[in-house]
């Protein structure tokens, strides 16, 4: 079953388009990578999904609803998360009342406030925080932050999940770690979509790859027929190689 | 437990000091001085009116200075209205007429932040200035009203009551899930939405709480002047000082806004009545001092007093 489905999505600002008739289809329990040199209009894709931005034209179906034109906080509601690339926590609050917060209001039906602060107390401990419980967001380390991003999006209880660059400057152990939550993420049937620049985490935990150049999908399929596309090797990969070998 | 609150959960201690200082008011009349009377008459609507600037610019961070629009839209209902009705009705008819001013112009302008959000509320006090004296002019031909006044014992139980609802009503909405999720929203408000807040819904409705309170206020306090025109209803001290209040009183506790809206008032009236001539530059004065040295304002000052005393136990019970 499709879990989202955009089709021929644009998005200009002012004279660029960002994004330009891109499908994007993703099928429920995968997890989907979202590559492209930078630019390629990832991150505008994102922010068209969760309804950050409203598309020019084209259609967004999430479990067969159409949600163009639908607030964020109606889309979060409806079971899609997601987090930013540059993290947008809430530094000020705790820990736990930045997943609270998630818990309490992400969710379609009322929760209780004993079951959200339960729930929230579940996320953090599922993302390894409830150590840092009641420290200040802002004082935790950026892979933390990171962390704790995804804990509040776990704690709205989204069937879709968002994560864009959850691991751009982590190191190699860290990305490891990272790679096993999204993999754990995974298995407890939440689809994720997901934009990464490391290339090795998408080729292992991706079921599918589709990328972008200049706001226009260029290539889809697995990740094996990604790394041998002609095209892509050429625009991206290409590239990688040269710097990267 | 719980705890989302913003404030720590009051100890019966503080309940007790609540209960104490709320007697001591409500018996005041009988025995203080006429002065005494007017004077914190006086110290309530500031009271009321920088507690209200609170419910809603303290967390989310909007900065509005349309209090003197809200308290002013209380006096034109009390001039308007005075002879004929009671004054209960005209304080429910003043409070929710600023309450629904409120709605509308949250509605339009609660997507501007910042100084933008700060500028438009600045321009709403003069937009409805020159409204009324438009209308004034043009059809009930004077500009300025007489007021029914009121008895000075009447005005100081009322305002007292207004005042022990609007600190009532701050401290249920900072301990309860919204209370939070305005926090939220001035940390970070796309993120806010983006996990399920209806923030615009939760702004205005927070800004039209708060603009209850201050119509109802200027109701009451209308009263005290037998006559009113637009630049006296309106008057832009009333949208400066509650924020200038709050911020020295410190914003993080309840008590903060209401330290500095009494330590201010009577500031204002003994500088007022010694030193004339000099008290704009000595209020000024005390006013760079406070900001210089007190970045957290008293409250913060007393928290960290607080904290020092039980060795650190607390230093940690609120953000």
């Amino acid at each position: 079953m499709r879990i989202l489905q955009a089709e021929g999505i644009s998005k200009s600002f002012g004279g660029l388009a960002a994004v330009s008739h891109a499908d994007i289809a993703v099928e429920q329990g995968e997890i989907v990578g979202l590559i492209g040199p930078n630019g390629a209009g990832k991150t505008t894709v994102f922010n068209l999904i969760s309804g950050a931005i409203v598309p020019d034209s084209g259609v967004i179906r999430f479990k067969d609803a159409k949600i163009n034109g639908l607030k964020p906080n109606q889309i979060c509601k409806m079971g899609l998360a997601r987090t930013f690339q540059s993290v947008k926590i809430f530094s000020n609050l705790t820990v736990y009342q930045n997943v609270l917060l998630g818990s309490l209001f992400g969710r379609e039906k009322n929760v209780s406030s004993a079951e959200a602060a339960q729930e929230a107390d579940e996320s953090l401990e599922f993302m390894g925080l409830s150590g840092s419980r009641n420290v200040l967001a802002g004082d935790l380390t950026l892979v933390n932050q990171k962390r704790l991003e995804v804990a509040r999006a776990l704690a709205t209880k989204p069937e879709l999940l968002m994560l864009d660059e959850m691991m751009a400057g982590l190191n190699p152990t860290e990305v490891a770690q990272a790679m096993e939550l999204v993999l754990k993420i995974k298995e407890q049937g939440i689809t994720v979509l997901m934009i990464e620049h490391v290339m090795k985490a998408i080729m292992n935990v991706c079921n599918s790859i589709i990328v972008l150049h200049y706001g226009e999908k260029i290539a889809e399929g697995a990740p094996g027929e990604i790394v041998t596309n002609k095209q892509v090797i050429e625009i991206y990969l290409g590239e990688w190689k040269q710097a990267d070998v | 437990m719980l705890s989302f609150e913003k404030f720590s959960k009051p100890g019966i201690v503080q309940i007790i000091l609540a209960l104490l200082a709320l007697i001591g008011l409500l018996t005041l009349p009988l025995y203080a001085s006429r002065y005494a009377i007017v004077l914190l008459g006086n110290i309530f609507m500031y009271v009321v009116i920088t507690v209200s600037w609170t419910i809603f610019s303290g967390p989310t961070r909007y900065i509005s200075l349309a209090s003197a629009a809200f308290f002013g839209i209380g006096v034109y209902t009390a001039a308007g209205l005075g002879m004929v009705l009671p004054l209960p009705a005209i304080i429910m008819i003043g409070a929710l007429l600023s309450f629904c001013v409120a709605v509308f112009v949250g509605g339009l302008t609660l997507r501007l932040r910042g100084i933008y959000f700060a500028m438009f509320t600045l321009g709403l006090v003069e937009l409805i200035v020159t409204f009324l004296r438009w209308w004034e002019v043009h059809y009930s031909g004077t500009v300025g009203r007489l007021v029914v006044s009121v008895d000075n014992t009447t005005v100081y139980y009322i305002m007292l009551l207004i005042l022990v609802l609007a600190i009532l009503t701050a401290h249920l909405i900072a301990r309860s899930k919204f209370g939070l999720a305005l926090q939220s929203i001035g940390e970070c408000e796309e993120a806010a939405t983006h996990i399920g807040i209806n923030a615009t819904l939760l702004k205005v409705v927070t800004f039209a709480i708060s603009a209850f309170f201050m119509g109802a206020t200027g109701v009451i306090m209308a009263t005290r002047w037998t006559y009113v025109d637009p630049r006296i209803a309106f008057d832009l001290q009333l949208s400066f000082m509650p924020m200038v209040m709050a911020i020295i009183g410190g914003m993080n506790q309840l008590y903060g806004p209401i330290l500095g809206a009494v330590f201010f008032t009577y500031l204002e009236e003994i500088l007022i009545t010694r030193f004339p001539y000099y008290y704009m530059l000595i209020f000024g004065f005390i006013l760079v001092v406070a900001i210089m040295y007190l970045p957290k304002g008293v409250g913060g000052l007393v928290q960290k007093l607080w904290a020092k005393r039980s060795g650190g136990k607390n230093a940690h019970t609120s953000s």
